[in-house]
């Protein structure tokens, strides 16, 4: 059971409080609700290249990272397809250089010429690093394309290509902060070693007096149930054939995510699930194999993925997958594996939950969700599924209209 | 701490700080005890959530392997058998009750690491005691494990990244050390089931073992060792046991270019040179100045390779953790068409700190940062554990975390820039570039 405290600040900023006085450390978590699919698919990446000029110095701090430093503070920032965090943790005496740090990026950016020009030369690499010079790197570029043909899930958090990044301009900038990164939109948690009055002081003192802004209102294009199956076939310099394949599923507050979830643990969860030991153990048509889900706040997708042994036909693997999935379809699991997968959902919540970090994120983004308190309500929700649930669920995910396939062959 | 409400905001002034100084750090110790076959017990009971972790650390690293890729094979494979359970049986045990069993291979050492919620680690001991007596290493399970390593390897091949953090080790302590000693696809082809049982009579079976636990622990967790392992023929390191010891044999060119993927657009970039282990004085003050240097993000090579420059999308430096000899590694990956201006300013860094003395507003950054995060890690049972670990392996005690905390409060720069002269030295330094 996580505590909290929850209030909000008369421009709109809504603040959670969890006191851990165990730790000698706090965590200021600032969460805005903006992502990759809020972009204009002209101008992708964006949400990603902000949260690095996020770093370029705020309108009275020149330097975010020397006095976070200096008050032996990390720091950190990540963006998704559907929000950017930031979490700082420091020592508690000094929560108060978070709140001046925070709530000044918050007020307002430097906007500096020289940090955009940086921060776009560092994201072309960090594309590069992780999209290009990888093998099989382009995978999620073009399976994402193929699934969503109208919402923005088309389009990976780096960008769809490395142009959008390098014509970013200043003017971009300003009006992305201004329209996104405004009290109203931002969710701030602070936990550990504090207290709900102390915070409450503080986000009155460094944030109380920022302009709330226009709250946004998100109206993305709705994904229509997709009625043929997709196929696609690509051809790299890579060393092994590999096989795609994903299923659109339930979006994040929906019953059904609770299900699919625990559907990819059936499938994919360790070495005792089934494609592992019927695949690579068994059948021998795999070196590796994995089933897990997007985890995204709009419906998301269940994925399949694996390197097929050599020799073996993209055909038979892709057989061989479909006829789990059939057996998933057509008949319950027992009641043992169910209690397998409750039992690994419940150890990875309470192993989540160890560190005051990932509790300040959770509450972040389940406040996002639009209810903090499901944050307590998870496990239960997990255990509640049934056998039944999960044949129906599948037989939805599982339809072969549902399907998008790749097969992503070796070049010689 | 009083807030007042009723005055104008002044956002330029930074709110007062404690100071890194201020804070007293200490390591929480661990219960030390001893099972009746010798072998060691180190437990932490730390922690408010009913979580916990074992490792069961075996002298079984590739130290000790007569043969490329036997150490790891014979790690890897723990999980997939023995005589009573086959590798399904033991993987669905354990994920049944919510555990997750990993395991490791290091140089030195070996381990099996479980963690689990604490209610259930009665069912999962005695399973562990049977893995580690009991592994049986099946034709069938060591045909599946050759087959998909060297593939999982051929993938890994393809990426600048991996092939230079392989070669810069074998230029550091040469091809036959085990730390600079790498498998090549077809070196999977000979091993021998032969050789993993061997193996796993001599380092697992009657292996030197030593035991840590942290996390919230049962009251009877000692008990509920010594009834699963206390009988069994693992034993404590011996005192005096001789470590195999084998030669450094640096490579004499300093310089490469390698070239591993015709379409590759960046390139890993490492530069290393060789560095005394933990027992050297120099140790801990090197990772001051390491912290200066490239240690953490407000470190020089951060701010000017990829802040100011943006060549790269993150560059590093540390101290390589090697128990017989370490290295200082700087690593990186950059444009193809900029590695060699990022190199120069890397080189150029080195050559400010060798030349300057590092003012004390910055050596305070690099202060407090370190004992910051010092701070931030002795919160958590595990990462305690794992400096225990370090320390323990190192054939260190307490005394060297205490150590460290002093020297990161009082180093001073001239001390640094002493050190800089010594250490960072372009001639000792290894070279590397793979595209």
């Amino acid at each position: 059971m996580i505590k909290y405290d929850r209030f909000q600040l008369a421009n709109g900023l809504r603040v959670l409080v969890h006191e851990d006085a165990s730790t000698p450390m706090v965590v200021v978590n600032v969460l805005y609700d903006v992502g990759a699919r809020d972009e204009d698919p002209k101008k992708t990446g964006f949400a990603h290249l902000f949260e690095h000029l996020m770093f370029g110095g705020s309108v009275n701090i020149e330097d975010f990272e020397t006095p976070l430093q200096l008050a032996g503070g990390e720091n950190n920032a990540y963006t998704t397809n559907d929000f950017t965090n930031y979490y700082i943790q420091l020592p508690a005496e000094n929560i108060e250089t978070a709140f001046w740090l925070e709530s000044d990026r918050m007020l307002s950016l430097a906007f500096s010429e020289k940090s955009l020009d940086v921060q776009r030369k560092v994201v072309m690499e960090e594309f590069k690093e992780h999209y290009i010079n990888k093998p099989y790197g382009d995978v999620w570029f073009k399976m994402r394309e193929l699934v969503y043909q109208q919402h923005p899930y088309r389009w990976m958090t780096i960008g769809s290509e490395l142009s959008h990044i390098e014509q970013a301009r200043l003017e971009d900038v300003k009006s992305f902060f201004f329209k996104y990164y405004r009290p109203v939109n931002a969710i701030l948690v602070v936990a550990g070693k504090t207290t709900a009055q102390q915070v409450r002081e503080l986000a009155e003192k460094w944030f109380g007096d920022i302009p709330a802004g226009e709250k946004y209102v998100r109206n993305l294009p709705h994904e229509p149930r997709q009625q043929e199956a997709r196929k696609m076939t690509v051809k790299a310099s890579v060393p092994l054939d590999a096989l795609y394949k994903c299923y659109p599923m339930a979006s994040r507050t929906e019953q059904g995510y609770y299900v699919a979830d625990l559907i990819t643990e059936v499938l994919g969860g360790g070495a005792s699930s089934r494609l592992h030991q019927s695949l690579i153990k068994e059948k021998k048509l795999f070196s590796q194999i994995e089933c897990y889900h997007t985890g995204s706040v709009d419906p998301g997708l269940v994925v399949i993925e694996g390197k097929l042994i050599k020799g073996v036909s993209m055909e038979a693997a892709d057989a061989a997958v479909e006829e789990e999935l059939t057996r998933l379809k057509a008949e319950a699991i027992t009641e043992k594996e169910l209690t397998k997968i409750k039992n690994k959902t419940e150890s990875a919540i309470v192993f989540e939950d160890m560190s005051v970090m990932n509790r300040a994120n959770s509450l972040a983004i389940y406040e996002l969700l639009g209810d903090v308190n499901m944050m307590n309500t998870e496990l239960e929700k997990y255990q509640a599924v049934t056998a039944a649930e999960m044949l129906e669920t599948s037989r939805h995910i599982f339809d072969p209209l549902n399907s998008n396939t790749m097969y992503y062959y070796s070049e010689k | 701490m009083p807030v007042k409400t009723n005055y104008k905001l002044d956002r330029t002034i930074a709110p007062p700080i404690k100071d890194a100084i201020e804070f007293e750090l200490s390591l929480p110790p661990y219960q030390k005890s001893t099972l009746t076959n010798g072998v060691e017990v180190y437990a932490i009971d730390l922690g408010n959530e009913e979580a916990m972790m074992i490792s069961w650390i075996f002298d079984a690293g590739n130290s000790w392997e007569p043969k490329k890729g036997v150490a790891a094979a014979a790690n890897t494979l723990l999980k997939n058998g023995t005589s009573a359970r086959s590798a399904f049986d033991i993987n669905e045990h354990f994920e049944y009750y919510g555990a997750f069993l990993s395991r490791a291979a290091q140089h030195e050492t070996a381990e099996i690491t479980l963690h689990c919620l604490t209610k259930y680690v009665d069912q999962l001991l005695p399973v562990i005691a049977e893995i580690v007596s009991d592994s049986v290493y099946s034709q069938e399970e060591l045909e599946i494990y050759k087959k998909n390593s060297q593939q999982r390897l051929q993938v890994s091949l393809k990426k600048s990244d991996f092939v230079a953090g392989r070669l810069i080790d074998a230029y550091l302590y040469g091809p036959d050390h085990p730390y600079g000693r790498y498998s090549m696809p077809e070196d999977y082809q000979g091993l021998q089931r032969e050789d993993l049982t061997a193996y796993f009579d001599r380092h697992y079976r009657h292996g030197a073992c030593r035991i840590i636990a942290a996390g919230k622990l049962p009251s009877d967790l000692l008990a509920r060792l010594e009834a699963s392992f206390g009988s069994l023929t693992i034993h404590a390191p011996q005192k005096g046991e001789a470590r195999p010891v084998f030669p450094i044999t640096p490579a004499t060119e300093k310089k490469y270019d390698v070239s591993n993927d015709p379409n590759g657009v960046q390139g890993s970039i490492r530069i290393a040179r060789s560095f005394p282990n933990r027992h050297h004085p120099d140790f801990q003050k090197m990772q001051v100045l390491n912290n200066v240097f490239g240690g953490y993000f407000g470190s020089r090579l951060m701010a000017n390779i990829r802040e100011d420059k943006g060549y790269t999308y993150g560059i590093h430096s540390y101290l390589v953790n090697n128990i017989q000899e370490s290295a200082l590694l700087i690593s990186t990956e950059a444009g193809k068409e900029v590695c060699a201006p990022a190199i120069e300013e890397i080189y150029k860094e080195m050559e400010l700190l060798r030349e300057e003395l590092i003012d004390e507003e910055e050596l305070q950054q690099a202060r407090n940062s370190a004992i910051g995060t010092i701070l931030g890690d002795l919160d958590g049972p595990f990462h305690v554990a794992s400096r225990w670990k370090n320390i323990l392996l190192n054939g260190l005690d307490g005394s060297y975390f205490n150590q460290g905390v002093r020297i990161i409060k009082t180093i001073t720069p001239e001390e640094l820039q002493e050190l800089a002269i010594k250490y960072l030295d372009p001639e000792a330094f290894f070279q590397l570039v793979v595209v």
